[in-house]
């Protein structure tokens, strides 16, 4: 499946089709088709376009801003990172194990996340494409024209994702960029009424949740040609799982299994994730390629988020989330599921769960306690935090100097671990469906689609920036030039920025 | 009733996407809102360029040249330009890279950093947009109407300046809606 990916030497003949940008996702990226006269396709790439340089400019930076900062990279999925990289610095500050009601509270905030982030992914992004075909109007495609056409279900999204934003702002402090977890546990535990306010919702969340779960599985059944064909193509798949091999979104160990579901390692430590995983730069995105280093480039590529993880895990730890899993997992007939659209029915199973283990949580006493740090523990110069974000396995790692301030930071973001993969999705869906075809909107929204159903997260995925020869100049409305960069073929930068005022 | 509905424009420059998940976070409100307003451009529809609208809301600043082309964009089609968010408004927390070189983050994020492939090169196709050498404030290039200040504003301040300015008052967020983190 890789043809695609560079077309032959003729390419200057070839007509470029160009998605810029992809909608209906987070963040910035851009797909690009190159088609010969009669519409054979030569080459599709998805291109990450943007550049923030987050793990240079955090160093120099005291350890404990680090949790606070870093969830800027993402506003979807803030308490990933968030929480990512307070698990990181828990080992820099001795706290490898907290207080039994930080430990809950930060479950409690992540749980929340999961299941806003799904639920706007699902009813806000894609149930568009899913409820009205992909090549319904514009207009229409779109969470307006959900909520004209089928208002219950635009609406119990909305709600859906109104309370895990609810849960987030109690545990956290703040719906978007909150500041409830910190180095070696948390900063706030629930309210008496906070508590009951969340649980009073709390069972029609979850019973809400199994509603989305029966509206995807109808959808699987009503198309079965179509959900499972549309961009699918076999791959390992990659995600933490509990010492028990159940799933368990804020802590465990790595598992890998290949396309036939061969484990490749199980109960990996990730504090040694780079002895398992090295990453490749192509000169066309801006996003690294990771893969398994046992497997090299060409075969170590895999899958992560719901797909993986539903997959990946042995049981749910949640009796409708389990049934659900079981229901899903029999759909393969013993065989692992590798439809690019499956992913949303493992991503609705995946909200119960986060729905039911967030009802089981706000009955645990531990949320009200005040027992919330860990302190004077031994200092370590290095520490890996892993959390399993919404859309996949996401990696934090630091080094912090004896003066407090941070050396070393390496990010590997959930939407990463996916590159390749989304790149084969594109690729599969045009031979599937653009070849030889008449380019027409509804065709280039197919390769959109299977895009969305990785739930990228564009925004977090940049790690590096670009280099080619061009010249852009920053003029501001009075025509004076604020900025300026030269860059020759040889990759030379130059900058001519004028002084400062 | 049914006078025509405003255009609202929405987009997302060097910015986190956190001001679009605030304006989200007004909830059911969301509704009342679509029956006043019509959608143009913006990472919640399918439509990839800017027509004309009444109002444009701009979440991040200008980290790149493609940044820069569809902020014109927006000014040349909007009415009423809004720098919404901390980036938005000043740079936010991208612009801390700018105190640093940034052939220097270069060499960094690609011959340093740990756990690359072997062979590894710095991305050159001309299909990506050049980064700028410093994350700039949206004022700076444009001119921009209103300031919503915030990281994010919350979905309340931004339910309250819509609302104001959809029924022809000044925006006014005042006390407790004001606020910077
Ligand atoms: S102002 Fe804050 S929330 Fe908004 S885009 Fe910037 S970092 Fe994200």
């Amino acid at each position: 499946m890789f043809e695609l990916e560079t077309a032959p030497a003729n390419a200057q003949n070839l007509r470029r089709v160009a998605i810029d940008p992809v909608s209906r996702v987070e963040g910035h990226g851009k797909v690009t088709l190159l088609l010969d006269d009669n519409n054979k396709v030569h080459q599709v790439r998805l291109h990450i376009v943007e550049f923030r340089g987050f793990e240079r400019f955090i160093q120099g930076r005291p350890y404990w801003e680090v949790p606070v900062m870093v969830q800027r990279l993402c506003g979807i999925c803030p308490v990933s990172h968030h929480l990512a990289a307070s698990k990181a610095m828990d080992i820099i500050v001795g706290a490898a194990t907290l207080t039994p009601a930080a430990d809950k509270l930060r479950r409690l905030m992540h749980y929340g996340q999961i299941l806003q982030s799904h639920a706007l992914h699902f009813f806000h992004l894609s149930s568009p494409d899913l409820l009205f075909g992909f090549d319904s109007a514009v207009a229409q495609r779109n969470i307006v024209g959900v909520a004209a056409a089928h208002p219950d279900i635009a609406k119990k999204g909305i709600l859906l994702r109104k309370f895990g934003q609810e849960v987030i702002r109690m545990t956290a402090g703040k719906r978007v960029h909150g500041t409830g977890s910190v180095p070696g546990g948390v900063n706030k535990s629930l309210s008496a009424e906070e508590r009951a306010a969340l649980l009073k919702d709390a069972y029609t969340m979850v019973a809400w949740s199994r509603d989305a779960v029966a509206i995807i599985k109808q959808l699987h059944q009503q198309n079965p040609a179509l959900y499972d064909r549309f961009g699918s193509f076999r791959s390992g798949f990659m995600s933490l799982v509990a010492p028990d091999g159940s799933l368990d979104l804020y802590h465990g160990a790595l598992r890998a299994r290949d396309a036939d579901g061969k484990l490749i390692f199980d109960q990996a430590d990730y504090q040694g994730y780079d002895a398992l995983i090295e990453e490749e730069v192509k000169p066309w995105s801006y996003m690294k390629f990771p893969y398994l280093k046992s497997l090299g480039p060409e075969n170590g590529w895999y899958r992560v988020g719901p797909l993986a993880r539903v997959q990946n895990c042995d049981s749910m730890p949640t009796p409708f989330a389990e049934a659900e899993r079981k229901e899903f997992v029999a759909h393969g007939q013993g065989k692992p599921i590798h439809a690019t659209l499956a992913y949303h029915w493992a991503r609705m199973v995946e909200m119960l769960f986060a729905a039911e283990t967030i009802k089981d949580l706000l009955h645990d006493d531990d949320v009200e306690s005040h027992d919330l740090m860990i302190t004077g523990g031994q200092r370590a110069a290095e520490g890996v935090g892993v959390i399993e974000a919404p859309r996949g396995t996401l990696i934090h790692h630091y080094r912090v100097g004896d003066d407090d301030l941070v050396t070393m930071a390496n990010l590997i973001v959930s939407t990463t671990h996916n590159n390749q993969a989304m790149n084969t999705a594109v690729r599969t869906v045009a031979q599937q469906y653009l070849d030889g075809h008449e380019i027409t909107e509804g065709l280039l929204n197919h390769i959109e689609v299977a895009i969305r159903a990785y739930d990228p997260c564009l925004s977090c995925a940049t790690h590096a920036l670009g280099q080619m020869p061009l010249e852009v100049s920053l003029v501001d409305a009075e025509g004076t030039v604020l900025d300026q960069v030269v860059r020759d073929s040889h990759g030379q930068t130059r900058r001519d920025t004028p002084a400062s005022p | 009733m049914n006078a025509p509905k405003l255009k609202v424009a929405t987009t997302s420059l060097a910015g986190c996407f956190g001001c679009h998940m605030s304006f989200l976070d007004i909830d059911e409100r969301i509704l009342d809102l679509v029956e006043l307003v019509e959608f143009d451009r913006s990472p919640l529809t399918d439509i990839k360029h800017c027509g004309p609208c009444d109002i444009g809301l701009i979440e991040g600043g200008l980290c790149n040249a493609e940044n820069v082309h569809v902020l014109r964009e927006f000014r040349h089609n909007c009415r009423i330009l809004v720098a919404v968010g901390a980036c938005a408004v000043n740079g936010g927390l991208p612009a801390q890279r700018n105190h640093l070189q940034l052939s220097e983050i270069l060499e960094e994020v690609y011959h340093t950093s740990p756990g690359l492939a072997a062979g590894s090169r710095i991305p050159n196709d001309p299909e990506l947009p050049l980064p700028l050498n410093k994350v700039h404030p949206i004022h700076e290039v444009v001119k921009i109407d209103y300031f919503l200040p915030g990281c994010p504003p919350s979905g309340d301040a931004i339910w309250k300046f819509l609302t104001d300015l959809i029924a022809g008052r000044t925006p006014a967020l005042g006390h407790g809606l004001l606020h910077y983190d």
